[in-house]
Order: structure tokens, then sequence, then C-alpha cells
């Protein structure tokens, strides 16, 4: 690669235009996401003019169709997103956090792989399939103890479920990643799997198992049909785990097929404000990488 | 000495605990599949996979969703690979020093992988849907899908050409080959399987898709005669069947069941794939 | 090797794909014109694919799409042109009048439970009286004890405004436990939950108990829910179905139009237990 710097001398008129084109197409690709940013941003500014903004926080519903009476509170989506990718984390976190560690430091021949083959497996599950069970299985076992079953409770259990192989895999690298020197002079010096795993694996791999919940959780707020599916998508702050709710990304997946002028508006609006939450996460898990890799 | 005993029941309980979360998820994992392996597998037939859809799905088959499916597919393909690799050849091969640049574009597919499939939607829809006039089509929705998956094949594809080593380009050098030569037979050859992976990985991540194809794509159950008509996947058909026809589980059931096993088919070749030929490199 | 240069060829052909790709889809419609999309109203859309499919047999190689999505979706795509034709089960409102509509049926609105419940009738003061959760208990009405899952519409959908409309609510009082997109979702909120209510299309709720769904339409006071009665008029919440366009219809959107209120298929439209216009 240093070979081939630009200073190699008499390059041939194929190479200059092979050169020239991967570059062409380089510049395409890296575009892409500055063309889709640009554009939910470019379409969600009439906002700004079209109402007055606060209204978006200081609105408690939403109903930005109505012809007399339009209001365009997002609060009550913002924390249904909120509140369900918590409630999921809160458990898949803890849960896939565990199961890395039975991998990489309490592994069976028998259960291993079957655990790998299937954490693989999970990571490539649609969400729709999950989102189909959530409905036809878990929503009526949750009805059945109150109605209606569409809710937070049926949303974190489906999300939570989705992310776990996420955490489980990162998770699983970063302990994997661990110098053997530290396992060597652990075992040396007579320190126990659980000290050495509670003292100097958890801590020194925090970075890596943080980036892994990080992901996860970027993963849960953009989530769409699988708690589309389950949500019962009511627009209300749920006041327990058996109420319905909706979420932001539900939200746009409902009404963008009709939305019209400023409803389509805040929309996009709604899109950049999910764009805006997910870019810091990316942001917080890079600095989380940089910090944990070990030279 | 008198806490030994203690410690190694620690570890034990420990050992326990986080083997028995093991067998949870395994656990859950068989309860979401099961009932739609057992559901699904009951009345699949050649028929099914052939015949067209009758009665909004509740009867027939899923032939032309199998088609409209294949050709989103197809038209995702088509855009991203060639894309994909072009991009990856540059930031692998003719980047250079220009650190600047290769971070910066490296940062932007994070940021474009990062970005939720819904907001691709609403994008697709608007760009390719309204803006080029392409309607609710399987062009449209391939084209969605293909920027969706170009940060992974990317990123998949680099990683394979970083692996060819660097004694293949010089001995390539030392032979007085010109550049295009030895991009074209000797690295990309060597790299080859890391493009099948990333095919197959973006195969996997297209086809378990539904949020950016139903305003993209559409609903429409019928064959599809271009790329120009409207096609519904078999993600949407699920969706559609559980959520808007009453009676329409056991057709959704079939249909996930369609779609679980072929994922699953395509997983674990990328995983044969990549474990086998990207020395252990996970993609 | 092949492959890699056919790769690398592919490539630049499909650089070039994409920079002409609006023009390649201009002249392709220009070539196929025998096509005409239809979006909109989940109410419209099952008929609308019968006379498509009927239109279609009489006309070969017209080929015509329907999907639905709700009015507001029709009334949208047919605006944006993304559809040449909008269906709309309700009125065109004061901000639409600038669109063309056609009316080819007439539909009621009534309200369904599930099999399970004896309930027979509601009256308007007990139906609005569940919608602004004054009662919520199934007991009220003399059956089991168990709250009443309300379902109720997405905002945009016209049996929504037709609903609010007659009781007199207002859509940020009602209450609702779940809310639904398409005819189709409120019915299988219904069939898949013995304690729900939701209110939908007679005609697609009649259709789905044809074919064997645990539903029951419920009586308005003392009139049922039948196309008789809503076509003479006895039934309280009626609507009618539309076709919108941009444009006077012209071509082959107003020969479909002009079919699809023709006598040749009232046959389909009383198929789907909705009121056929009778000249």
């Amino acid at each position: 690669m240093i070979l081939w710097s630009s200073n190699r001398l008499s390059p041939s008129r194929t190479d200059m235009l092979l050169r020239r084109s991967l570059g062409l197409l380089t510049c395409l690709a890296a575009s892409v996401v500055v063309f889709v940013i640009g554009f939910v941003l470019v379409e969600s500014l009439p906002a700004f003019s079209e109402i007055e903004l606060s209204r978006i926080i200081s609105d408690d519903t939403w109903h930005p169709a109505d012809p007399d009476n339009a209001t365009f509170g997002l609060i009550p989506m913002l924390v249904g997103s909120f509140l369900v990718t918590f409630c999921a984390l809160l458990w898949a976190a803890p849960l896939g956090i565990s199961i890395a560690i039975a991998n990489e430091f309490y592994p069976s021949r028998f259960m291993s792989p079957i655990v790998r083959r299937t954490t693989e497996i999970m990571a490539g599950i649609p969400s729709i399939v999950f989102g189909f069970w959530g409905l036809t299985t878990l929503v009526p076992l949750i009805a059945n103890i109150q109605a209606p079953g569409q809710s937070l409770l049926a949303g974190s259990i489906v999300l939570g479920m989705m992310i776990l192989p996420t955490i489980v895999l990162t998770t699983e690298q970063a302990l994997h990643s661990l110098p053997n020197e530290l396992a060597i002079a652990a075992a040396a010096t007579g320190v126990g799997r659980f000290a050495f795993l509670w003292h100097v694996a958890l801590p020194t791999c925090r970075g890596g198992i943080l980036s892994g919940v990080v992901l996860g959780l970027a993963r849960a707020i953009g989530e769409t049909m699988a708690v589309l599916m389950v949500s019962g998508n009511i627009v209300q702050i749920p006041g327990s785990l058996f109420d319905p709710f909706r979420t932001i990304t539900t939200n746009i997946a409902l009404e963008m097929g009709y939305a019209t002028q400023t409803h389509r508006t805040l929309l996009f609006l709604t899109a950049a404000i999910l764009i805006a939450m997910v870019v810091p996460l990316m942001a917080v898990m890079q600095s989380l990488n940089t910090e944990q890799s070990h030279g | 000495m008198a806490k030994r005993p203690l410690s190694e029941k620690l570890d034990q309980l420990v050992g326990l605990l986080v083997r028995s979360s093991s067998a949870l998820m395994v656990g859950m994992f068989l309860v979401v599949t099961a009932a739609i392996l057992r559901n699904g597998l009951s009345g699949l037939s050649m028929e099914f996979l052939t015949t067209i859809p009758q009665d909004s799905g509740r009867g027939g088959g899923i032939g032309p969703l199998i088609v409209s499916t294949v050709l989103v597919l197809g038209i995702c393909l088509l855009v991203s690979i060639p894309l994909g690799v072009g991009t990856a050849a540059w930031l692998s091969e003719f980047s250079g020093s220009r650190q600047v640049v290769t971070k910066s574009i490296q940062l932007s597919l994070d940021l474009l992988a990062s970005i939720p499939s819904i907001v691709f939607g609403l994008f697709g829809m608007v760009v390719f849907c309204q803006k080029l006039n392409f309607g609710f089509s399987i062009l449209s929705g391939g084209l969605t899908l293909a920027c969706m998956v170009l940060p992974i094949i990317i990123r998949t594809v680099y990683f394979g050409l970083r692996a060819v080593p660097g004694d293949i380009r010089q001995a390539g050098t030392a032979l007085g080959m010109s550049q295009t030569r030895i991009l074209r037979s000797l690295i990309i050859p060597t790299a080859m399987p890391a493009i099948v992976v990333a095919i197959l990985l973006g195969i996997g991540r297209a086809m378990a898709e539904t949020a950016a194809l139903i305003f993209t794509s559409g609903y429409v159950m019928r064959m599809p005669e271009s790329v120009f008509d409207s096609g519904r996947v078999l993600s949407v058909h699920i969706y559609d069947l559980a959520m808007n026809v009453p009676g329409g589980e056991t057709n959704a059931q079939r249909t996930a069941f369609v779609l679980l096993t072929s994922l699953l088919v395509i997983n674990l070749c990328a995983s044969q794939f990549s474990g086998r030929w990207l020395t252990g490199r996970r993609a | 090797m092949r492959k890699i240069i056919a790769l690398k060829f592919s490539l630049f052909l499909l650089l070039l794909l994409e920079l002409s790709g609006c023009g390649i889809s201009d002249s392709a419609e220009r070539i196929v014109p025998q096509r005409l999309i239809l979006t909109g109203s989940s109410t419209v859309a099952p008929l609308a694919a019968e006379i498509a499919v009927r239109f279609e047999g009489q006309n070969p190689g017209v080929r015509i799409d329907v999907q639905s999505g709700g009015s507001s979706r029709g009334i949208a795509d047919v605006r944006s042109g993304v559809a040449d034709i909008g269906m709309a089960s309700r009125p065109l409102a004061d901000d639409e009048q600038d669109l063309f509509s056609d009316q080819i049926a007439t539909d009621g609105i009534c309200m369904i439970v599930h099999l399970d419940n004896p309930l027979i009738s509601l009256s308007d003061e007990q139906v609005k009286s569940i919608y602004l959760n004054e009662v919520s208990n199934w007991k009220e009405f003399g059956w089991e004890d168990a709250e009443i899952v309300v379902a109720h519409k997405a905002d945009g959908r016209a049996t929504l405004d037709v609903f609010v409309k007659y009781f007199k609510l207002k859509n940020p009082d009602i209450k609702a436990d779940v809310i639904v997109g398409d005819n189709q979702q409120g019915l299988k909120t219904v069939t898949g939950n013995r304690h729900a209510i939701a209110y939908v299309s007679i005609g697609t709720a009649r259709y789905e108990v044809e074919n064997g769904a645990p539903l029951k339409l419920l009586h308005s006071g003392k009139i049922a829910p039948t196309p008789s009665t809503v076509a003479s008029g006895a039934f309280p919440m009626t609507r009618p179905l539309n076709l919108v366009t941009k444009e006077p219809p012209t071509g082959l959107a107003k020969q479909f139009i002009e079919f699809a209120m023709s006598a040749e298929v009232h046959d389909l439209v009383e198929q789907q237990s909705f009121v056929p216009i009778k000249n």
C-alpha cells in the first residue's frame, strides 16, 4: 500500500483511469450518507417556519392532521422510545454479558458450540419474525394477565431478544481480546477464576462491553417493525408495563404513507431527531473502542 | 487457605448462573423458532412456493412474492456490489497515505451503517419513488436497500482485500505488472471469497428488511412484469398477513418458515466461508 | 477472470444507469401507457381489485395495481403523482376540492365485537361512553368482568373521520387501547381479542363473517347493519366510496372509472356487501 502511494514512477494510463474511477466510486459511496442525512434535514427545515417549534415539546398530544385543532406533541413518543429501549436493555444487557462470560470463562464442551451457533442465527432472524412471534404468542399471553396485551412489556421483551445477540457477540469479542499474559499471570499467582474475572477481566474490558451495550441501544432505538406489531401504537406516556405506547420510529412507519404538508414535514423532523440520537451514540462507541483497544 | 472453599463455591455459583443464562437464551430461541418451524412446515409444498396468492394471501401460495424478493435483491446487489467492491478496492489499494480522507470515508460509512432502516424507507420513498419518479416499484425498493447494505459490503470486502498478503503485491510489481493488472489478476481473485461473503451478508441483511420496503417497493401481490412494477417481498407479506388479514396466520407462518430457512442457509454459508477463507476474521 | 472483468464493466454501466436513471423511467412510462396505479382506502381496495381483474379481462394488455394504505394516502399519492387514481372512503374535505371524485358505491360503518360477546346492539350514547372511557368494563353491559379493549383508527383514516363526525366526538378526547390502521387490522384485533370493540366498514366486516371470522356486527339501536338498510338510508353511519383523480379523468383512467361506475360491476359491489349506485 505504501508501495503504491502516488509517488510511484510513471503510472500507466490504465492505472490512472482505474485509480480515478475507483476514486469516483468511493466518493459516491461516501456521499450516500451525506445525501440521506442532508435530504432528511432539508425536508424537515420548513417545520421551523410552519409551526412554533416549541410545540413539539409543549403540546401533550399528537394530532398533526386535525384540520381545526392540530397538536404536535412528540414527547409521548420520545418517552415511549426511551422507555422501551431502557426496559429492553435492563434485562438483555446483564443476560448478554453473562452469556459472553459463560462462553469465555465457563465453557462447556456440550453447551458452548450450541450457544455460539444460536447467537449467530438469532442475529440473523428478521425483525418481522420477532414481531410476528410477539403478536401471535406473547401478546395473547400478556393479555391474559392484563388487557390489551400490546404493551410496554411486550415491546421490551421482543426488543431485548433482538439486541441480545449484538451484546453477546461484542462482549465476547472484548473478553476474547484480553492478553493471554494476564490470564497466565493470574494463574501463576493463584488467583481464582472468579476473582480474575471480577477484578481483572471485567474492569479491563469495560470499554468493549459498554460499546456492545451502546450498539444494542442504538439498534433498539432504531427498530421499527417488531415494535410496531406489539406496542398497540397509542400515543401516550405508558403508566405501567401493561400500557400500550408508540415510539418515534413506529410513528413514521404508521403515518408516512399519507402525511401531507406540516404533518409530513414533522415526520421528517422526527427522522432527523432519530438520526441526531443515533449519531452521538456512534461517537460514544467509537471512543469506547479506541480506549479499549490494547495496542 | 481457609478462604479457598468459599471462593470455589462462589466460582461454581457464578458458573451456574452464567450457564443458565446461556440456556435461557437457547430456550428463547427455541420458543420463537419452534412455533414457526412446526406450524410453517405443515402444508408447505412446492405448490405453495409456486402458485399465486389468493383471497388477500389467506389462500394460494407465494410464487410472485418470491420472484419480487429475488428481483429486489438482484437490483440491490447489482448496485451495491460494484459500488462496494470499487470503494473497498480504493480504500485498501489506492488511498495511500491520505489518512484524513480514509478516516472520514470510514466515518461516513460507519454513520451510514448506524442509520435506522425506517429513515432509509423515508428517504427511498421520497427520492426514488417521488423525486426520480420510479413510483412504488421493485427498482425503488432495490435501490433503497442498496444504500442500506453498502457499509456491510464495503467493510467485508475491505477486510478481505487487506488480508491479501503484501508479498503478492510486491511480486506483481517486481514482475512489472501494472496496478490494474495486479488488482485484476492477483488481488481480487485472492480476495474473491470475501466478496462472496459480502454478497451473502448483503442478501441476509436485505432479505430481513421490512421497514425500508413497505413504502418503496409496495404491497402489490401480483407477478411483477418489470422492475418498474410494485412487488411485495416475503417480509412485507408476513407483516401484512399478521397485521391486516384475519385468518392469515397460517400462511404467515409458512412464509416466515420460507424466509427463516433461506436466511439460515445464507448465514450459515457466510459464516462457513468467512471461517475458511478470511483466516478467522469475522466480517 | 472473466467474471472480474464483467464486474468492472457492470460497475461503469451501473454508474451510467444511475446517472440516467431518471430518463429511463420517464421513457419506460411512455412506452407502457396501459398501466394504472390505484392507492388509498383499505375499504375500497378489495372492491377496486375485483373490478380491476374484470377490467383487465376485458382489456388485454392493461395492468392495474391496487394498494391500500388509507384514504389520505390515496389523496396524497394522487397529488404527488405516485398514483393515477386515489381511493377514498369519504367525501372530499374542504381543502381537497381541487380534486375530482366519482362515487362507485356506498358503505356504512358499524361497531363490531367478538362472537363470544352476547351484546346485540349499542345505542349512540353507549358507543360514546365506551370511546370516552366513561364505561370501561363489559360487566356494565351484563357480560363477564373484563376490561373493554377499545380499538380506534389511526389519524388520516376515513373511517375515523366519519365515526368522529357522526358521534360529534373530538379525536383527542377518545381514550383507546389499540390504534389500528386498515379495516382488516381492526377486524383482526377483534377476532384475536374477545374483549375488544372496534368500528369498521360494514362491507368489509360482512365479508369476513361470511369467511368464518368469529365476529359480530352490532345493530345501531334497532337498525341492523345490512346493505339494504344502508341503501335505504335507515342505517345512520354511511359514506360514499370514491375514486379520486387530480385532473378530470382521461384515457385509461376515464375508461376504468366509467367501468367501475357502470352496472357491469354491480354484482361485484354487492359481493363485497357494499351498495351500488343506481341511476
